[in-house]
C-alpha cells in the first residue's frame, strides 16, 4: 500500500534479477573460504576449555617442532595497543579489548576464547599441532548471568574495571557493570498516583546467535614489502582495514582488504576474529595463511547477542500511557559493549510517553563478547515493553492495535533521548496491520491465540562512496564498497538507473576492495540501500552534469540551455538538438575524455523504521510445542526499491525472531560450557516449522532520501518475540516472561497452573 | 602423511579420478582437491545441508561421506546442475523469485530440490517444506525458496 503519492518511477519498484544472481545459483560465486592462492597454507586456533581462567604459561615448543607446522602465534605476537575507542559501525570497543579478544592475554574470559594460532601445510596437521600446545591455567569461577555478575561479591572478569555511572564518573568499587546509563523525564510518581492501571513485570532472555550459515574465515598474505592483503567474508571491508591497522600497528594505506562474498552476517560479521591471527601467521611463515572456523567455534567464540534481565512498569490513565519505568541489564559477554543503550532508546519509540525513567546496565560475563545482531538490543527490550502494552490494552478492554494507535508517536513527538521524530509511519503501519485480511479474520479453535506487537529501529546513515564510470557504449560500471549480503548490488544499480533514466541492465555494479574505492561504512544498520543509494544518486547527478557540459561543447551553447531528462539530453529552446545517454556516452573521447561520476555521502537522515506484526499460534498443551499458524508483517519501508528483496528482508527477520521466541538459546552448564554448540542442538527454524510469511509494504517516503528510502533489514526482528508471547498468552491465559518459550517451559508453566 | 587412495568416480557426468586421504570427506575432496567450491561447508556435521550433493541420484551431506566412498558412484554437484549456459528451471526460479539473499545455502537447496523434483515433480507445499527441512537458510525465512521450488515444479522442463 502507498500512503503518499509516489513519483512515477521507471526502475524503482520493479523486480529485476540481481546482477550477482547467476553466479550464486550456479556455485561460481566466491565466498571467503573458496579462494585458493598460490602457496596457500592453512591454520587452526587453540581455544580455551575454561570459561574463566588465568593463563599462567603457554609452551608452544612441542607444536612448533611437529611435522608440517610453519608458525605458531599467541597474544605476545600482537603489538601493545591503546584504549582508543574503535567504532566498527555497529558496536564500539577499545582497541585493547579487541586485541585481547583476538587472542587472550593474561586471562581466558570464555570457553572458546582464542589462545594461539598455528599455520601448517594442511589443516589436519594444524589441528593436530594445536593439541600439542601446553597451556597452564589457573581456573577461576565463572559468572554466567547478569544477576550473578552484578552481585557485590561476584568474581570479577577484570579487577581494574569500575562502573561508569550516569553522572559520567567511575564507581569506587571494581565491578562487572561496565556502564550504567539513565534517561529520565517528567514526574513518574504523580503519574502512578493518578493512574487507572499500573502493571509491572520482570523478563529474562537468553543469548542467541545470528546463525549465518557461512562460518567465519580469514585469509592473509603479509607481503615482503610490508603490506598486508586480507581476503575475508565481512560486512565491512573498511572496518576490517581500520581495525587491522590499529591492532597490527600498520598505516591504513598498507592494509588492503578484499571483501569476498559473504554468507550471512546480521551484524555478526563486523568484528575481527581470524584475520589478525592469519596476518601474524603469514608474517611469521612468509606464505598466505587461511583460517576458517567450524560451527562449534562460531557458536562459542563469535556473535552472539545479549541475553539479560529486564524490569518494566507501565501506568495508564484514560487509555493513554502516562508513565513507563524500565530497567535493562544486558550481557556484554567478556568485554563491555552490549547493545543495551540501543534497546533502551528503541523500546518506547513507537509511543508518546511523557513520564519515564529508563536504566541501562552493560554487564560483562564469562561468555563470548557480543556482536551486533539485527536491530541490536531492540528485540529483547520490545519483549518486555510490548508485553506490558498488551497487558494494559487487555485491562482497558481496548483492541491491542487500537491501543497502539491511540498512543502512537508521530512527527514531532519526542523520544526519551529528547530528539523529536521526523516524519514517521507508525500510525500508517498499525492501520495497515489492523485492516489486513489476517487481522480481520477471526481466530478460532482450542489452544489457539493471536498476538500483535510494534517495533522500532533507528536505521543508520553513515559514510558511503561510489564511482560511476560511463562506457562509450552507454553502459555504466558502478564501483561500490558496500558488501552485498542480500541484494544491494541490485538496489544500488536500480537507483543509478533511475537517476540516469537508463535501463537497469545497462548498469554493472561491482563491490570493490579497500584500495579501489573511497571509504564505506559497514553493511549494517539497514544503511546500504539508503546511504550508498544516496551516494549513487549523487554520482548519477555528477554524471548528468558532466554530460550536459559535453553536450554544451558539441552544441556550442551554454550548459543552462541543456536539460537532462528521460535518459538523455535536449536543448531547451532548439528541439532539433537532442541526444540519448548512449549517444553522448559514445562521444567521450572527442569531448574531453573519460566520464566518471563520483558520490560520497555522510548520510544523516536515515528515517526510522516501524513494523507491526500479527501472529496466530496453536499451543499443544501436552508437548508444549508452539506452532505458528499464520504470520503477517506490516512495515514502513519509505520506498521499496526492489520489493521482492524488501519482502525477503521482512520474512527473514521475522523467522529469526520466531527462532528466538520459541527455540533458540545458549544453554550453559554451571562450568560455563555452552552445551548446545551445534545446529542440531541450537535449533533454528526449518522450512517445516513455518507457514508462508505475509508481507504488507507500507510506503511513507523518507524526506531525507532522494527516492524516499528508509532502512528495511533490521526492524522485522524487533516485534516477533513479544508478538508471539502475546499470542501464546492469548492461547493459554498464561504470560511467558522468559525466552525461549520452548516446549519444556510451556509444559512446566502450564502444569504449574493446573 | 597418510597413504592416499585412488578413487574413480563420475562427477557431473564426467569420468574422473582423484587421490585423497581416507580421512578426507567428500566435501573436502570436492572443495580442496577438485577446486569445486560451489558446494559449501556450513557445519561439517550433517545439520545444515549446505554441502548437499547427489550420489547416484540421492541427496547426501557431502561432509558426512568420505571421499573414498565416491568410488564407482555418480556424483552431481551444483556445478553440474545447469546445462552449459542454460540454467536449470530451479536456478531460474530462484533468481526470479528472489529466493536467495546471501546465497551461501543456495547450492545445497537447489541440489536438494532437484532430487525432489526429479522423483516427485508434483510435490506440493507441504512436501517441499518437509523435503527441504534438512537445509538451513537463515536469510529468507524459506517463503521465497518454497515458492521458487513450487514454480519450478510447474515448468514444463521439469514435469516433462
Amino acid at each position: 500500500m502507498t500512503t503518499t503519492e509516489k513519483p512515477d518511477y521507471k526502475v524503482i519498484g520493479t523486480r529485476p534479477i540481481r546482477p550477482d544472481g547467476v553466479e550464486k545459483v550456479t556455485g561460481k560465486a566466491l565466498y571467503g573460504a573458496d579462494i585458493h592462492l598460490p602457496d596457500l597454507v592453512h591454520g587452526a586456533v587453540l581455544r580455551s576449555p575454561h570459561a574463566h581462567a588465568r593463563i599462567v604459561s603457554i609452551d608452544t615448543s612441542a607444536a612448533e617442532a611437529m611435522p608440517g607446522v610453519l608458525a605458531v602465534v599467541t597474544h605476545n605476537d600482537l603489538p601493545v595497543v591503546s584504549n582508543k575507542m574503535m567504532d566498527m559501525g555497529e558496536g564500539i570497543s577499545t582497541a585493547s579489548d579487541m586485541s585481547k579478544n583476538v587472542m587472550a592475554a593474561d586471562k581466558a574470559l570464555y570457553r572458546g576464547h582464542a589462545i594461539a594460532g598455528v599455520a601448517a601445510t594442511n589443516v589436519h596437521d594444524a589441528l593436530t599441532a594445536i593439541e600439542a600446545i601446553k597451556v597452564e591455567y589457573e581456573v577461576l569461577p565463572p559468572v554466567l548471568n547478569v544477576q550473578d555478575a552484578m552481585r557485590e561479591d561476584a568474581p570479577l572478569l577484570d579487577e581494574s574495571r569500575h562502573t561508569k555511572t550516569p553522572a559520567g564518573e567511575l564507581s569506587d568499587n571494581a565491578s562487572n557493570v561496565a556502564a550504567h546509563n539513565r534517561f529520565e523525564g517528567g514526574d513518574l510518581e504523580a503519574a502512578y498516583a493518578e493512574a487507572d492501571i499500573v502493571v509491572e513485570r520482570e523478563f529474562d532472555t537468553k543469548m542467541v546467535h545470528q546463525g549465518y550459515i557461512e562460518p567465519h574465515n580469514g585469509t592473509a598474505n603479509w607481503n615482503s614489502d610490508g603490506t598486508l592483503t586480507v581476503w575475508t567474508s565481512t560486512q565491512g571491508a573498511f572496518a576490517v582495514r581500520s581495525a587491522l591497522s590499529e591492532l597490527l600497528q600498520l598505516p591504513v594505506s598498507r592494509v588492503r582488504v578484499i571483501p569476498m562474498e559473504i554468507g550471512g552476517g546480521f551484524g555478526g560479521k563486523i568484528g575481527l576474529y581470524l584475520e589478525p591471527v592469519a596476518a601474524l601467521l603469514s608474517r611469521k611463515c612468509g606464505r598466505p595463511v587461511q583460517l576458517t572456523m567450524d560451527r562449534t567455534d562460531v557458536f562459542q567464540a563469535t556473535g552472539p547477542t545479549s541475553g539479560g534481565h529486564m524490569k518494566g512498569k507501565l501506568a495508564v490513565k484514560d487509555g493513554k500511557i502516562t508513565a513507563a519505568e524500565v530497567s535493562l541489564a544486558f550481557e556484554a559477554g567478556a568485554f563491555p559493549g552490549s547493545p543495551v543503550m540501543a534497546g533502551a532508546m528503541c523500546m518506547l519509540s513507537p509511543y508518546e510517553v511523557e513520564n519515564f525513567k529508563v536504566d541501562a546496565y552493560d554487564v560483562v560475563v564469562n561468555k563470548p563478547k557480543v556482536a551486533a545482531y539485527r536491530a541490536p538490543g531492540a528485540p529483547n527490550a520490545a519483549f518486555c515493553v510490548e508485553q506490558l502494552i498488551d497487558e494494559v490494552a487487555r485491562e482497558t478492554g481496548t483492541d491491542p492495535l487500537q491501543f497502539r494507535l491511540n498512543n502512537s508517536a508521530s512527527e514531532g513527538s519526542r523520544m526519551i533521548t529528547g530528539v523529536a521524530h521526523p516524519r514517521i509511519g507508525h500510525e500508517e503501519t498499525v492501520e495497515a496491520a489492523a485492516s489486513s485480511d489476517h487481522y480481520q479474520s477471526p481466530i478460532e479453535g482450542p489452544n489457539r491465540g493471536r498476538g500483535v506487537a510494534s517495533g522500532f529501529w533507528f536505521n543508520a546513515g553513515m559514510q558511503s562512496s561510489v564511482i560511476a564510470s560511463v562506457n562509450p557504449d552507454g553502459t555504466v560500471n558502478l564501483i561500490e564498497g558496500s558488501t552485498d549480503i542480500g541484494g544491494t548490488r541490485a538496489s544500488l544499480a536500480m537507483q543509478l538507473a533511475e537517476t540516469l533514466g537508463i535501463e537497469y541492465d545497462s548498469i554493472r555494479p561491482t563491490v570493490a576492495d579497500t584500495d579501489a574505492v573511497g571509504h564505506n561504512d559497514v553493511t549494517g544498520g539497514s544503511r546500504t540501500t539508503y546511504a550508498s543509494g544516496q551516494a549513487v544518486y549523487e554520482a548519477g547527478l555528477d554524471v548528468q552534469q558532466q554530460l550536459v557540459a559535453r553536450a554544451a561543447q558539441l552544441w556550442e551553447c551554454e550548459a543552462e540551455d541543456i536539460e537532462y531528462a528521460d535518459g538523455g539530453l535536449r536543448h531547451t529552446s532548439d528541439s532539433e538538438k537532442s541526444m540519448t545517454f548512449a549517444e553522448i556516452a559514445g562521444k567521450q573521447m572527442e569531448t574531453g575524455g573519460p566520464i566518471q561520476g563520483r558520490g560520497t555521502v555522510m548520510a544523516r537522515t536515515p528515517g526510522a523504521a516501524y513494523g507491526v506484526h500479527v501472529v496466530d499460534v496453536e499451543v499443544d498443551p501436552d508437548t508444549g510445542k508452539v506452532d505458528i499458524l499464520r504470520y503477517t508483517i506490516a512495515q514502513d519501508v519509505g520506498t521499496a526499491v526492489h520489493p521482492a528483496y524488501v519482502e525477503g528482508q521482512m520474512q527473514g527477520g521475522v523467522v529469526q525472531g520466531i527462532g528466538w521466541a520459541l527455540n533458540e538459546e545458549y544453554y550453559y552448564g554451571e562450568d560455563g560450557r555452552m552445551e548446545n554448540a551445534s545446529f542440531l542442538d541450537y535449533r533454528m527454524p526449518t522450512s517445516l516449522d513455518l507457514p508462508m510469511i505475509d508481507t504488507i509494504i507500507v510506503e511513507v517516503p523518507n524526506p531525507g532520501h532522494p527516492f524516499g528510502v528508509r532502512g528495511v533489514g533490521e526492524v522485522p526482528i524487533v516485534p516477533p518475540l513479544a508478538a508471539i508471547a502475546n499470542a501464546v498468552h492469548d492461547a493459554t491465559g498464561h504470560r511467558f516472561t522468559e525466552l525461549p518459550i520452548s516446549p519444556r517451559q510451556v509444559v512446566e508453566e502450564l502444569h504449574n497452573l493446573q | 602423511m597418510p597413504r592416499r587412495a585412488h578413487v574413480q568416480t563420475t562427477l557431473n557426468g564426467e569420468e574422473i579420478d582423484f587421490l585423497c586421504e581416507p580421512r578426507q570427506s567428500l566435501l573436502e575432496v570436492l572443495r580442496d582437491e577438485l577446486n569445486l567450491t560451489g558446494t559449501k561447508e556450513g557445519c561439517n556435521n550433517g545439520n545444515c545441508g549446505a554441502c548437499s550433493v547427489l550420489m547416484d541420484g540421492r541427496v547426501v551431506n557431502s561432509c558426512c561421506v568420505l571421499g573414498v566412498e565416491a568410488e564407482g558412484a555418480a556424483v552431481t554437484t551444483i556445478e553440474g546442475v545447469a546445462e552449459g549456459e542454460t540454467l536449470h528451471p530451479l536456478q531460474q526460479c530462484f533468481l526470479e523469485e528472489a529466493a536467495l539473499q546471501c546465497g551461501v545455502c543456495t547450492p545445497g537447496f537447489i541440489v536438494a530440490a532437484k532430487a525432489l523434483l526429479d522423483s516427485e515433480p508434483d510435490a506440493d507445499e507441504g512436501r517441499v517444506r518437509h523435503w527441504l527441512a534438512g537445509n538451513l537458510c537463515r536469510c529468507t525465512g524459506y517463503d521465497k525458496i518454497v515458492r521458487a521450488v513450487l514454480k519450478a515444479s510447474e515448468m514444463e522442463e521439469v514435469t516433462a
